[in-house]
């Protein structure tokens, strides 16, 4: 009987063969781990007094090193193509996002080594109980209580992020989303100031964010009941091969996949974690949460929606283009009533996300370029714009209510001066960076999106209007408003770790404005996707 | 009927530009240049920074009357080149390159910007002698002329826009000049709000050309707007960039920052709250002509906006006992009769860019005579006090006198060629709108004869009533010299421009040909009504301001002329339209008062945050409630791809 001999036949495939693995095309993502887990080695062994420095070294170095290495892979066409038994491929998009994902964290490293004057880093907290300044932290501090950790887990969060974007099935996407999530729900609970805020922020991450990933999950396995691989590029010849058995199976886990990714870009209405928890998170990490994590996960959404769905795209896409038209509007509109700076950007990169899903929805390789230029636009001012956030205090701690900016524009012209030009770049004022970017996104949309691509640069173009309001509103408010009575909110001076960042985010935002045929040029040129 | 078909064929034709017109890059890089030395130079550059940047504005305007004379050789239909400077934005199928457009029209501009300017800044040696800043002075009168340049020059909406938002930075810069003043500060804040208005027009504007034409260059959009584009399109294009025009240009409903606005230096208000860059309203209409051309409501609503602010000024003027604040009214409803006659279509708007070109002599002139009265009357400014100036300083009397009768139309003078002209253009059509526009223009003249003779009047004729320290006395050359060069012009420019129709020829191929066309009434008729009217006017504020003694403190005045005083209520009706979702938004802020910031929106911006609160209750803080609102997301997308599928 057959089926008792194929029963019978031995369980041993018929030849085990190693994947290949191609070195120099994951050098980069190699250099950082190994950054990461020297860190924890510097972590446990290196004494107190020396660790703070070495951690930072070690981080830019490895950051700096990996940027170096990714540059010198992307040159050699060998590296481009899919690599670990297609798991990851490495090709324009990832090695674009990439190096945006090292060079912004290099910035958001130096962010977080701001001391202004203290003994540790000035954000994060030594010890959950302690009271910034009180005897308890000091006592905290003397027993090497250090705050170094956040430099490892920011490398172990860089790792994650750089395989998103470039990750070839389901699987390594899930790996990788967790990889840079649980870092990040840790640093988020690191505040030193409002401690309260930082840990409820924490957790209110991580239960999002695990209730996020279960989606994703269900998703992927409703995937792979479809098309039979988790591969990406198999599912997409299944997809347009319609040839599958199960085909109600597709819809929901195209649907379930694309909420858990939504989730990460903090896409209405999977938002409701953005605003609390960038405003609770420390604002270093705030910065490089909102940078970072974008990019890698429009990264992941990009080679889903191109790689994967594209074929099935009229099933999916309304839903899509519902969510995409949501995020604008309640991004822009929430944002008018804010009181909170860090709640205010916050609602200014759901607003962000909305306008970079606009591009993607026009499925077309200039959709790609867009985004990847948009990301990056927006991922340095945003950077440089938290930085300041941290740079403002009133009594020691950040003045982040926004009655307490007013007047700023008088006691500190050029910090007043840079936030405002960085405000005009998330309005989308020309010669900013955040012009060129929205030209680059809703053109695409224009050209090739069809009735809903304009609609949606309609709503986008409109919701600009609303969301310049709010940031002229501020210059306003720094410019032309008495400063309150009360304590005096100053500018800190900062340390040149901060200073840096803040240059080179503002800088970048100023030449993408004025000259950005380059980069744009490059993301031109890395806008094509590779199957394996 | 009127027609466009030559605009197309002209524009369509700017050819690549050769010879000096290749070098129209200088034009803003000089200026741009002497901004550029003297702000980052700093205090090295003291000494000789004014002057250079006087002799940066001179030779931009040398280069400018070269391109002009070789233009001026060049066939009517090959005068339009166009200058490609780098690819600014190159997004997939969408390029916007910076390049510049230089035809008769942006040439008409750069002449009179560079060269009144640079008469300024002569002036202004003078008139800043002793001022501490004098060299963050120039530089701004500089970045003001690069950007003014650019705006002018400019080939696409886009590049337009950052000249736009330059000469606004730079008007906003100078009005607060002296922000040691808190009352000038806050004139300069006034400044900057009212024209974040009419920006965000100008700006909502360009982003529906990009959004329905896919383009935003001056040929593109014309192609497209010309080809079939739908006329809602067309209108809202328009609309939107007559709320920038209006917010530039000081027209009703956003002409409340001109008075406060000449709390800038006096020669400040000469060249950008007079001559230039109020006028930019009325060039980015005449520009986007075939826009207008193919959206009728919208050129209505530009005509009867230039009508009522015509009218709004004048009657604003004659209330004002401030020189420079009576000054600016008049501005503003001189560029109401230029805003009326650009609305009118290729009948009117030839005309309406000459009255700017010799409105910009005259209203300069006399802005640089208010400046020199200032300075010999130690820096007053109220007309109550002066009286009998013309023996003191004769050369200011005579230079003045010569605008007053250029702005009243007397014939032969400047102002006569050009407003005549827009008030028999307003004159002609159908329907009752001749003889609503026709009478406005004309009841307008009467009424600015009646104000500028009175300000005339009060201040050189009638007794002296000087407060017991002045001593009133001729201003040195650098002042005088730049008001004769100007007085001369205010005399000859239209007489001379007018001859043959040179200067409507000229302008031809840019606002388009037109059939003959009659009046209502006939064209001497006219003409006679408004001088009698204009004779009236003289006459009323000769009989009030020269022959009766003018009380030295402000009488009470009647409802209408308190009113006027008031500005016709316009900064109370801004208050409750404008001021307040900006001030008081802010100053809720402050005081972290939610229900104000909800209760301080008006309009749209209600709608706006009264939504905006609403939904942020959904922002509650509870894990529990965002992970339902994350489940609730899923199970509408899931189920409504399902029902559609």
């Amino acid at each position: 009987m057959p089926a008792v001999t194929v029963l019978a036949a031995p369980m041993v495939p018929a030849a085990f063969k190693a994947a290949d693995v191609s070195y120099g095309a994951i050098a980069p993502m190699l250099i950082v781990v190994a950054g990461a887990l020297v860190g924890v080695l510097v972590e446990a062994f290196a004494p107190r007094r020396v660790r703070h420095t070495t951690q930072l070294a070690l981080a830019l170095v490895t950051l700096v090193a990996a940027f170096v290495v990714l540059v010198t892979v992307s040159t050699k066409a060998t590296n481009r193509g899919g690599t670990l038994a297609q798991a990851v491929i490495i090709d324009g998009p990832s090695l674009f996002l990439q190096g945006a994902i090292l060079l912004m964290s290099v910035l958001g490293v130096l962010t977080m080594a701001e001391k202004f004057g203290g003994q540790g880093s000035d954000a994060f907290t030594p010890m959950g109980a302690a009271v910034p300044g009180s005897a308890h932290e000091a006592a905290a501090l003397r027993a090497g209580l250090a705050t170094s950790e956040v430099f490892p887990l920011t490398l172990f969060a860089v790792v994650g992020m750089m395989l998103f974007p470039a990750a070839g099935d389901l699987l390594t996407m899930f790996v990788a989303l967790e990889v840079l999530s649980l870092p990040l729900y840790l640093m988020c609970g690191l505040a030193r100031r409002r401690r309260l805020l930082s840990q409820e922020a924490s957790l209110k991450y991580f239960l999002l964010g695990a209730f996020s990933s279960a989606f994703f999950l269900f998703g992927a396995a409703l995937m792979y009941g479809y098309a039979g691989s988790l591969n990406i590029a198999d599912i997409a010849t299944a997809v347009s091969g319609a040839s599958a058995n199960l085909e109600g199976l597709l819809l929901p886990g195209v649907v379930f996949v694309m909420v858990g990714l939504l989730f990460k870009v903090g896409a209405v209405p999977f938002h409701s974690w953005t605003p609390d928890v960038y405003q609770g998170a420390p604002t270093p990490v705030t910065g490089f949460m909102a940078a970072c994590t974008k990019v890698a996960a429009f990264g992941a959404i990009l080679r889903i929606v191109y790689v994967g769905i594209e074929a099935n795209r009229w099933d999916w896409r309304g839903g899509i283009i519902a969510v995409a038209a949501l995020t604008m509007v309640v991004g822009a509109v929430l944002s008018v009533t804010q009181t909170d700076v860090k709640r205010l950007l916050a609602y200014s990169s759901i607003a962000h996300a909305g306008f970079i899903l606009v591009a993607v929805l026009s499925f077309d390789r200039t959709g790609v370029s867009g985004t990847l230029f948009y990301l990056v636009a927006y991922g340095f001012m945003t950077i440089a714009g938290f930085a300041i956030v941290s740079m403002v205090r009133q009594g020691g701690s950040e003045a982040s209510h926004l009655s307490q900016w007013a007047g700023l524009g008088r006691n500190h012209p050029v910090v007043a001066g840079v936030f405002a030009f960085l405000l005009l770049a998330f309005a989308g004022i020309p010669l900013t960076s955040g012009f060129t970017a929205k030209f680059a996104a809703f053109s695409p949309a224009v050209a090739f999106g069809g009735t809903s691509g304009v609609a949606l640069v309609v709503i986008g173009v409109l919701c600009s209007v609303i969301t310049a309001f709010v940031y002229v509103r501020l210059i306003v408010l720094m410019y032309f408003t008495e400063a309150p009575a009360g304590e005096a909110v100053v500018a800190e001076t900062a340390s040149p770790y901060t200073t840096i960042a803040i240059t080179v985010g503002t800088l970048v935002t100023l030449v993408l404005g004025v000259l950005p045929t380059q980069v744009l040029d490059l993301a031109e040129r890395s806008s094509q996707f590779l199957l394996k | 009927m009127t027609s466009l078909a030559t605009l197309a064929a002209a524009d369509g034709a700017a050819t690549a530009a050769t010879g000096i017109t290749a070098y129209a890059w200088l034009l803003v890089a000089l200026p741009m240049l002497g901004a550029a030395v003297l702000l980052l130079g700093g205090r090295a550059t003291d000494k000789w920074g004014p002057l250079f940047a006087t002799a940066m504005s001179w030779a931009a305007f040398v280069v400018g009357a070269i391109i002009w004379i070789s233009m001026v050789g060049r066939d009517p239909g090959a005068r339009a080149a166009s200058l490609h400077l780098f690819s600014w934005v190159p997004a997939g199928s969408f390029n916007v390159d910076a390049g510049m457009l230089v035809d008769q029209l942006s040439v008409t501009f750069v002449l009179l910007v560079t060269f009144v300017g640079s008469l300024i800044h002569v002036y202004s040696l003078g008139y800043m002698e002793h001022d501490p800043d004098k060299r963050r002075f120039f530089a701004y009168l500089n970045l003001f002329v690069a950007a003014m340049l650019l705006l002018v020059l400019a080939d696409s909406y886009l590049l337009l826009y950052v000249g736009w938002e330059g000469v606004g930075l730079a008007s906003y810069l100078l009005i607060g000049f002296w922000n040691h003043n808190p009352a000038y500060a806050t004139a300069a804040n006034k400044a900057f709000v009212v024209n974040r208005v009419g920006d965000f027009g100008l700006s909502v504007a360009i982003m529906i050309m990009f959004a329905a034409f896919g383009t935003v260059s001056f040929a593109g959009v014309q192609q497209a707007a010309q080809g079939g584009a739908g006329e809602g399109v067309l209108t809202a294009i328009g609309l939107m960039l007559l709320l920038g025009a209006c917010g530039k240009s000081a027209q009703f409903p956003l002409q409340s920052w001109l008075g406060d606005a000449m709390a800038g230096p006096t020669p400040v208000s000469a060249l950008i709250h007079a001559a230039t860059m109020v006028t930019a309203g009325v060039y980015l209409v005449v520009r986007s002509g075939f826009i207008f051309h193919g959206a009728p409501n919208a050129q209505l609503v530009v005509v009867i906006v230039g009508a009522i602010t015509l009218l709004f000024g004048a009657v604003v003027g004659c209330a004002k006992d401030d020189i420079k604040k009576a000054l600016a009214a008049s501005t503003m409803s001189q560029i109401g009769y230029m805003m009326l006659a650009a609305g009118l279509g290729p009948v009117g708007a030839a005309f309406a860019i000459f009255h700017l070109l010799t409105h910009g002599f005259f209203k300069a002139g006399m802005f640089l005579g208010a400046g020199s009265v200032m300075h010999g009357m130690n820096d007053q400014v109220d007309m109550r006090r002066f009286g009998g100036l013309s023996g003191a300083m004769k050369i200011t009397w005579v230079t003045f006198g010569l605008g007053w009768l250029a702005i009243l139309g007397v014939p032969p003078f400047s102002g006569f060629w050009s407003k005549d002209k827009i008030i028999e253009a307003a004159f002609i059509g159908e329907g009752w709108r001749p003889w609503v526009f026709g009478l406005t223009a004309l009841i307008g003249a009467g009424i600015t004869a009646f104000y500028m003779s009175r300000l005339f009047f009060m201040t050189f004729h009638g007794k002296k009533r000087w407060t017991d320290d002045v001593h009133p006395h001729e201003s040195p050359r650098t002042m005088t010299v730049p008001m004769m060069v100007l007085a001369v012009g205010s005399a000859l420019l239209g007489l001379v421009l007018s001859i043959g129709g040179t200067f409507t020829h000229w302008l031809e191929p840019i606002t388009g040909s037109h059939g003959e066309e009659h009046p209502v009434l006939s064209v001497p008729v006219i003409t006679i009504l408004t001088l009698v009217l204009v004779i009236g006017g003289i006459a009323l504020a000769w009989m009030r301001y020269w022959r009766d003694s003018v009380p030295v403190a402000q009488p009470t005045g009647s409802l209408a002329t308190r009113a006027a005083r008031r500005d016709l209520y316009q900064d109370d009706v801004n208050e409750g339209v404008f001021m307040r979702p900006g001030l008081h938004l802010t100053r809720a802020l402050v005081f972290a008062d939610n229900r104000g910031v909800d209760g301080g929106f008006g309009g749209l911006a209600a709608l706006v945050g009264g939504t905006s609160s609403r939904l942020r209750r959904l922002q509650n803080g509870f894990a529990r409630s965002y992970a339902l609102t994350m489940l609730a997301g899923v199970v509408v997308i899931l189920g409504a791809l399902w029902v559609i599928q």
